[in-house]
């Protein structure tokens, strides 16, 4: 069981929160400008990398509110916490 | 012979006797005893029989790492299969029996097995069994699987689970587990430390030393009484760490009654506790390693350690007679030990040269035969053993030398080294490397702030490992941020361990060719050739063998031959142990209960109900209750004996004859406030909100951003700039959700503020031509007449003093008010309702009546009459949509060329041609003929009934083009059975719509 | 090949099993071949050996980093069924369930696939509908499956609780749905795939992709560059890893998927039950081991290890479903890493890289497509056209929109 920490609450475990997926995904629009597999792209096509993750959680049974993480898909270490409206970090062996 | 009762020593109360069967025969033992040290006790040998030979097996060990000794405890609804019998604590009235033999332990007719077991080698069932098909053998095989027999009865016990939170736990109790807890506890952090014996002091319970020049008992005693007094510390022994997950999450199991007779026990059974560790400390000790040789199962063939534990922690002799076969040191002490017991001891076989080992002095050699470089090569006995077979063997420890020396004895008592255990730490994502000296994996570094001290790190000095525990125990408490000060170690005499000679397998092909089975795996029956076998035939990767011989998949895990099964990889494949590596190590560490991982989400609390604020009130009223979404609601109120058809048919038509009352309350309620609430709920939904005027309503539909339908309601303009938005029940909190996502991640320039106000509210919706006299009976603050309060429109008000928001909304098509109370007042709302209404012949009616008058109008209902393929344009949103010019959620999605496509499925509704009986909900509709499958479905039945106001059946459908095809005759298809029935336009009763808007 | 037998295991039996061959070989890789498959799991080994046995393309090898069968094809719940709703998936899995019928005798490797039956139940009034929608579905499909009520489906399956709290109100049946030992799949294969030219390397890792002008060339290994013609993925759960290495994107996220078993004990379940109300399903193997499964964890993983919350859940759904259960224990518990595509259909086709071929997003029912995915695969590669039964199941479809979305159509995940 994951041990994420809400920027707002502090750490708390997995099943206080909501993964929301990949973040940083922009959305494409006005709707007549984008061509199917962009749209497409947005939609579904996701990096997954297998390594580091940037991707937004909500903490659904405390604050209410989205913020973004940093986690490595293999050993599962959250190495970052930051804003949801913040760019996604550099993570470098440093700031691991 | 066999094993028999010391008649002194041991921690044992012999004032306490306890009476157990086994078997059927009554046996006593006493308080502090397992069933496996009673059983030893009262001399039974034979505690079971091998899964595939049937072979007769004695006990081999003392703790988890048991693979023969496997029971059935109890019968009838506290029976639990499976479990070691040196893991159960004996107890008054202990009824346990073998399991896998049958008739009984002494005559198992399946031992048939062991005579033919040169021909069904490992994986012998790969390569049989295929014809004329494998389900002609199958049940008998697996009659012949599995160990005991699964409960019949409900469990009767009870579970829990405990979070909690600690700066350093300590997993283990012996002595370096022990000093390391007290050393972090001094400090002042908060520890926990678990130990899954009852009794603290492992390995020093049954080895006790001076230490500090007092017992060792004394000295337990006193550091499990400061740790049971420092008032941030937990102490709980019958408490075993099972498993280690993410981010330092521990999970525990803590038996409460197992230890108690039946009748004793209250409360709860076992406890999961789920531990989020700042540090852990491993101090799980080690443990031995069987010899594999041809035999090597017979009864009276143990672990050394095992022997002399039962010898004197719990005096039970292990036999009269024992040989010793070793290759380290620790074969020499069990021997010392045992001969102070009084065990006679007949040889020990050493397999190390005598020139290579230096025992130290207190060893004295001339007590008894010790033969240097042998080892044992075979064994003989029937139901026990009866003499050893030892051989000289050469300098690569492979090929034996010489002739043959056969010992008698009843006992042989292994020790082919000792393994570390390193699961809970291999788990953690630790990492292992084989270490020649002590010819095992041991821990090296790991991740997670875990760290191993004692036994576990494949140091058995246990001066050396005090002080490393009294070290380790002071830092993981510093890493938490607390100061300790050094711990003293207390002193104890002990000489220094000479090197174990790896004793994988001793090639015994000489002595005689065929049918010399050596077991490495003595509960799944995994041999020493089924894993050449297995080798021969390419199966190379630990994995593969693992899998392919079954060797360690047994309910012990491997505990005893893992290790042995990777030896005798290396000297066949000859490549070092290190590169052979392990097989992974999973989650539970012994077997876990299952009802304990439920815990108390059973029964009602699987998944609680949310109830309503009048759920009183609607009891009294007859209500059958049902799980709508998670909310226990009232499908109808029954009268008298009437049926639920019967009473769903009685409401649905007193709704349209006076007044009809429905409690509406889990209906979403989420407001929606802030200058840019308008703009935001044009993006939500499918439609145009920003017109609305303050007082009105507008039905809403919702996508998601794939363009699939997904949730409608009613919105209420409150003000400009304040909305009332109306989710479906089952939706309520996942829009809520959602409205936060796109605030919070998307649209972060829009200033808006929501909240989920669902049960803040109690909603009573009244229905029919009398629903506004009846509402007009209350002191209301709101002007409900036609014209001042109309259909689609909403208020804020007062009504009986309490304040109350009122929609004109309908899902019945009669005259309707969806009334709002505080969620206090709802059941007060709801009497009074019923009291003033009498007049008006006011009945409450349920969720299905609802669904009745809503079909007859051809309402739809999402969840229903859509799916997760439907896109607006096919329930009639595609003129709605061509006119909106914004942007929205879902909108490029229907834009494709899928949800464009021309033969969509549409929502129609469909009327039977014959017959007075409503068609099926799932039933397909296909083209007229005969139904050959496989055959194209043009889609299906989504909601039927009979309707009671028209007197005929009504049915709602999702029809590919349906629109085009009003009037069209189809085949409705259910089951294998056909119906006939016509596309119409969804909606039976008031077309016009007239009982809206009076 | 040796063939098996019960004569050539009495045979062996009587000369100490000597006379055993390597089930198959391990060959170094040679420097080119026609086509190279990149996973030794199900769904690579069966398409290396039909495309020898069907296409007579032999110049074949298995790349495999690891050991073969070791990834999701070791790690499932071994459940074969196709009770699916759409014609496209229903044609698909059907087929696959006809090949494991006749696969032990093909392979002449028992993969003790036993039709003990796979129930679908249902627990509350909107999933009794949607599972007589599914129920016609299937019947529609060509597909048989029995429809019952309660009281039938308690008279089939008596151990189930009487007083649930998510009831049992009807169950969906295909009888010839079942299990089947996944380990022998792999090994059966491998046998048949080696024995007639393929070359199965194992321990060889991919590390990239020789790519010039949009056509494939070779790949990169740990063991050496290979040439090939034609490269095929088949590494569910790291599709995305390899995807990324040759330079494009799927519509797939990565989730670890449990599953664990209890103890072994005498025969007690002889059927498959999915409990559609809680997502938890049980099977009894043939070795007697309780099987059981549930839900993914929630978010992307590359971990194949167990979890807690998910392992509550499908406790308290069990012995919802079974509360005689509570006191047996659990043995073990562990996890594969699934392709999860939005609509849980797979990818069987083209990639964008000419000669590549893709076959993933299996979600978490891959076991059971392994004879008619590979099937399909070695057709799509020999003649560089999808299968029909597998056309549908291109990539093509996230633009258009025309998912083939299961749960959507039925409200049963797969």
């Amino acid at each position: 069981m994951l041990q994420i920490t809400c920027p707002h609450c502090g750490p708390r475990s997995e099943i206080e929160f909501r993964c929301g997926g990949e973040s940083h995904i922009q959305r494409p629009g006005p709707p007549e400008d984008v061509s199917d597999a962009k749209w497409s792209e947005y939609l579904f096509f996701r990096k997954n990398p297998k390594g580091i993750h940037f991707e937004r959680w909500l903490h659904r049974f405390g604050c209410g509110r989205w913020f973004n993480i940093a986690r490595d898909t293999v050993s599962h270490e959250v190495v970052q916490e930051y804003p949801i409206d913040s760019l996604a970090p550099t993570i470098t062996e440093k700031t691991r | 012979m066999s094993g028999y009762r010391l008649d002194k020593g041991g921690h044992i109360d012999r004032s306490k006797p306890l009476d157990f069967s086994f078997e059927g025969k009554k046996y006593s033992g006493f308080e502090g005893d397992t069933l496996a040290s009673a059983l030893m006790a009262n001399g039974v040998s034979v505690v079971g029989r091998s899964f595939k030979y049937h072979r007769p097996r004695g006990i081999l060990a003392a703790g988890f790492d048991e693979p023969n000794a496997i029971m059935q405890i109890e019968a009838g609804p506290h029976t639990i299969p499976n479990l070691k019998a040196t893991g159960i604590e004996l107890y008054d009235g202990l009824e346990a029996n073998p399991v896998n033999a049958w008739p009984s332990l002494a005559f198992d007719a399946l031992s048939i097995n062991s005579w033919l077991s040169r021909f069904i080698p490992a994986a012998f069932y790969y390569k049989t069994f295929m014809w004329p098909d494998w389900h002609v053998f199958e049940s008998t095989i697996r009659k012949a699987a599995g160990l005991g027999v699964s409960p019949k009865c409900p469990d009767p016990d009870g579970y829990e689970k405990h979070f909690a939170h600690c700066d350093v736990l300590v997993i283990g109790g012996g002595p370096a587990g022990l000093l390391a807890a007290q050393a972090a506890s001094r400090s002042g952090a908060r520890v926990i430390i678990v130990e899954h014996d009852p009794e603290w002091g492992g390995s020093l319970l049954t080895d006790p030393k001076q230490m500090d020049g007092e017992h060792s008992d004394a000295w337990i005693q006193k550091i499990v009484d400061e740790l049971q007094e420092a008032p941030q510390t937990t102490v709980l022994n019958r408490t075993m760490a099972f498993g280690v997950y993410d981010h330092g999450l521990i999970g525990l199991c803590e038996r409460v009654t197992d230890h108690l007779p039946i009748s004793s026990r209250s409360g709860i059974r076992q406890r999961i506790w789920k531990v989020r560790a700042a540090q852990t400390i491993i101090a799980s000790g080690a443990m031995e390693r069987p010899f594999v040789f041809p035999n090597n199962d017979r009864p009276g063939i143990m672990l050394a350690s095992a022997g002399e534990t039962y010898a004197r922690r719990y005096a039970a002799a292990p036999g009269r007679k024992v040989v010793v076969v070793t290759n380290n040191d620790y074969g020499h002490y069990c021997a010392q030990s045992l001969k102070k017991t009084g065990v006679e001891i007949a040889a020990i076989a050493d397999a190390r040269l005598q020139q290579n080992t230096s025992l130290p002095d207190q060893i004295d050699l001339n007590d008894y035969p010790v033969f240097f470089g042998t080892t044992v090569t075979n064994s003989s006995g029937r139901h026990r053993v009866r003499s050893a077979q030892l051989h000289e063997i050469d300098s690569a420890g492979k090929a034996i030398l010489g002739r043959s020396r056969d010992i008698d004895c009843d006992t042989i008592l292994m020790s082919g080294g000792w393994s570390p255990v390193v699961h809970l730490f291999s788990q953690a994502g630790g990492k292992l490397v084989f270490d020649a000296k002590v010819q095992a994996f041991i821990p090296t570094t790991c991740e997670q702030n875990i760290v191993c001290v004692g036994a576990a790190t494949g140091e058995y000095s246990l001066t050396k490992n005090l002080s490393e525990a009294a070290n380790v125990g002071v830092n993981a408490a510093s890493k938490s941020g607390f100061e300790c000060r050094a711990m003293a170690v207390p002193k104890i005499t002990e000489s220094e361990e000479s090197s174990v000679r790896a004793m994988w397998q001793v090639d015994v092909s000489d002595i005689r060719s065929t049918g010399q089975k050596a077991w490495i795996d003595f509960q799944n029956d995994v041999t020493a050739s089924d894993v050449k076998l297995a080798i021969r035939e390419n199966f190379q990767s630990v994995e593969h063998v693992k899998r392919y011989t079954t060797l360690g998949m047994a309910s012990d895990q491997g505990k005893t031959s893992n290790v042995n099964g990777i030896g005798v990889m290396e000297s066949v494949l000859e490549k070092p142990m290190a590169q052979v590596g392990t097989t992974k190590f999973r989650p539970p560490y012994d077997p876990t209960t299952i009802g304990a991982f439920a815990g108390r989400r059973v029964g009602d609390n699987f998944g609680p109900l949310r109830a309503l604020a009048a759920e009183q009130e609607h009891k009294e009223a007859g209500a059958k209750f049902d799980d709508y979404g998670g909310w226990s609601r009232p499908v109808c109120y029954l009268q008298g004996s009437e049926s639920e058809d019967e009473a769903v048919q009685r409401e649905a038509k007193a709704v349209r004859q006076g007044v009809g009352m429905f409690d509406a309350s889990p209906l979403g309620k989420i407001e929606v406030f802030g200058p840019d609430a308008a703009k935001f709920l044009d993006r939500m939904y499918a439609n145009t909100m920003s017109t609305l005027k303050a007082g009105q309503c507008r039905y809403g539909i919702m996508l998601d951003e794939n363009g699939i339908v997904f949730d409608d309601g009613v919105l209420g303009c409150l003000k400009e700039d304040h909305f009332l938005v109306g989710t479906t029940s089952g939706k309520a909190t996942a829009i809520a959700e959602q409205f936060e996502e796109w605030l919070q991640c998307e649209w972060t320039d829009l200033d808006v503020v929501t909240d989920n106000v669902t049960s803040a509210w109690s909603v009573i919706n009244l229905n029919g031509p009398n629903a506004r006299a009846l509402l007009q009976k209350f002191d209301c603050t709101i002007d409900l007449s036609p014209n001042a309060f109309q259909h689609m429109q909403m208020r804020e008000g007062r009504l009986a003093g309490v304040s109350c928001r009122i929609q004109r909304v309908s899902f019945s098509g009669e005259l309707s008010y969806e009334v709002s109370v505080p969620w206090a007042y709802g059941a007060s709302f709801w009497q009074a309702l019923i009291s003033e209404g009498e007049a008006f012949g006011v009945y409450p009616f349920g969720i299905e009546a609802l669904m009745i008058l809503r079909i007859e109008k051809g309402y739809l209902h999402v969840g229903s009459d859509t799916d997760g393929m439907t896109v607006p344009q096919d329930i009639g949103f595609g003129g709605i949509l061509a006119k909106k010019k914004s942007d929205f959620v879902g909108r490029r999605s229907i834009m494709r060329p899928d949800a464009i496509r021309k033969d969509r499925r549409q929502f129609v509704g469909l009327e039977t041609i014959s017959g007075q009986t409503p068609l099926r909900v799932g039933a397909h509709i296909v083209s007229l003929g005969k139904v050959i499958p496989p055959i194209h479905t043009q889609g299906w039945v989504t909601s039927s009934v009979y309707s009671p106001n028209t007197a005929k059946p009504a049915a709602l459908a999702l029809v590919e083009r349906g629109t085009e095809r009003y009037g069209e005759e189809v085949q409705v298809w259910d089951l294998g059975k056909s119906r006939r029935a016509r596309i119409v336009r969804p909606g039976v009763f008031d077309p016009e719509g007239r009982r809206l808007h009076v | 090949m040796k063939r098996y037998s019960a004569l050539s295991l009495f045979r062996e039996g009587l000369n100490d099993q000597k006379g055993w061959q390597a089930a198959w070989r391990n060959p170094e890789p040679k420097s080119e071949y026609d086509v190279v498959i990149i996973g030794g799991g199900g769904h690579g080994l069966a398409t290396a050996y039909y495309l020898a046995k069907e296409h007579g393309i032999t110049n074949v090898a298995v790349l495999e980093k690891g050991w073969i069968g070791g990834g999701n094809t070791g790690r499932n719940t071994t459940v074969i069924r196709s009770n699916y709703f759409f014609r496209e998936s229903a044609e698909f899995y059907d087929f696959s369930v006809k090949l494991y019928e006749g696969l032990s005798q093909e392979l002449n490797y028992n993969i003790m696939f036993s039709q003990r039956g796979m129930w679908n139940i249902a627990q509350d009034r909107h999933g009794l509908e949607m599972l007589r929608r599914a129920a016609n579905a299937m019947g529609l499909n060509g597909v048989p499956a029995e429809f019952h009520n309660e009281t039938e489906v308690r008279r089939r399956i008596p151990l189930l609780n009487d007083t649930p709290r998510f009831p049992i109100l009807a169950g969906l049946l295909q009888s010839r749905g079942g299990t089947a030992r996944h380990d022998a799949v792999a090994w059966g294969y491998a046998r048949g795939a080696d024995d007639r030219g393929v070359d199965i390397i194992q321990n060889c890792e991919v590390t990239g992709f020789d790519i010039k002008n949009g056509q494939i060339r070779g790949v990169k290994t740990s063991k050496g560059k290979i040439k090939a013609r034609k490269v095929a993925l088949a590494v569910a759960g790291h599709t995305s890893v390899m995807a990324e290495k040759a330079g494009f994107r799927l519509p797939i996220i990565s989730y670890a998927l449990q599953a664990c078993v209890s103890e072994p004990v005498k025969p007690v379940l002889d059927t498959v039950i999915m409990a559609m109300g809680t997502g938890v399903y049980i099977s009894q193997s043939d070795k007697g081991e309780l099987v059981f499964g549930g839900g993914i964890d929630h978010y992307p993983s590359y971990a194949q290890r167990g979890n807690l919350p998910v392992m509550e859940h499908t406790a308290a759904g069990i012995v919802d479903l079974f509360p005689q259960f509570s006191r047996m224990r659990f043995l073990r518990q562990w996890a594969g890493i699934v392709d999860v595509m939005h609509d849980s259909t797979p990818v069987v086709g083209k990639s964008p890289i000419d000669g590549m071929y893709l076959n993933c997003g299996w979600g978490t029912g891959g076991f059971k497509a392994i004879p008619a995915g590979g099937f399909c695969f070695a057709h799509t590669i020999a003649q560089d056209e999808p299968h029909h039964l597998i056309a549908p199941f291109n990539l093509k479809r996230f633009e258009t929109g025309a998912l083939i979305d299961e749960a959507a159509g039925a409200g049963i995940a797969h």
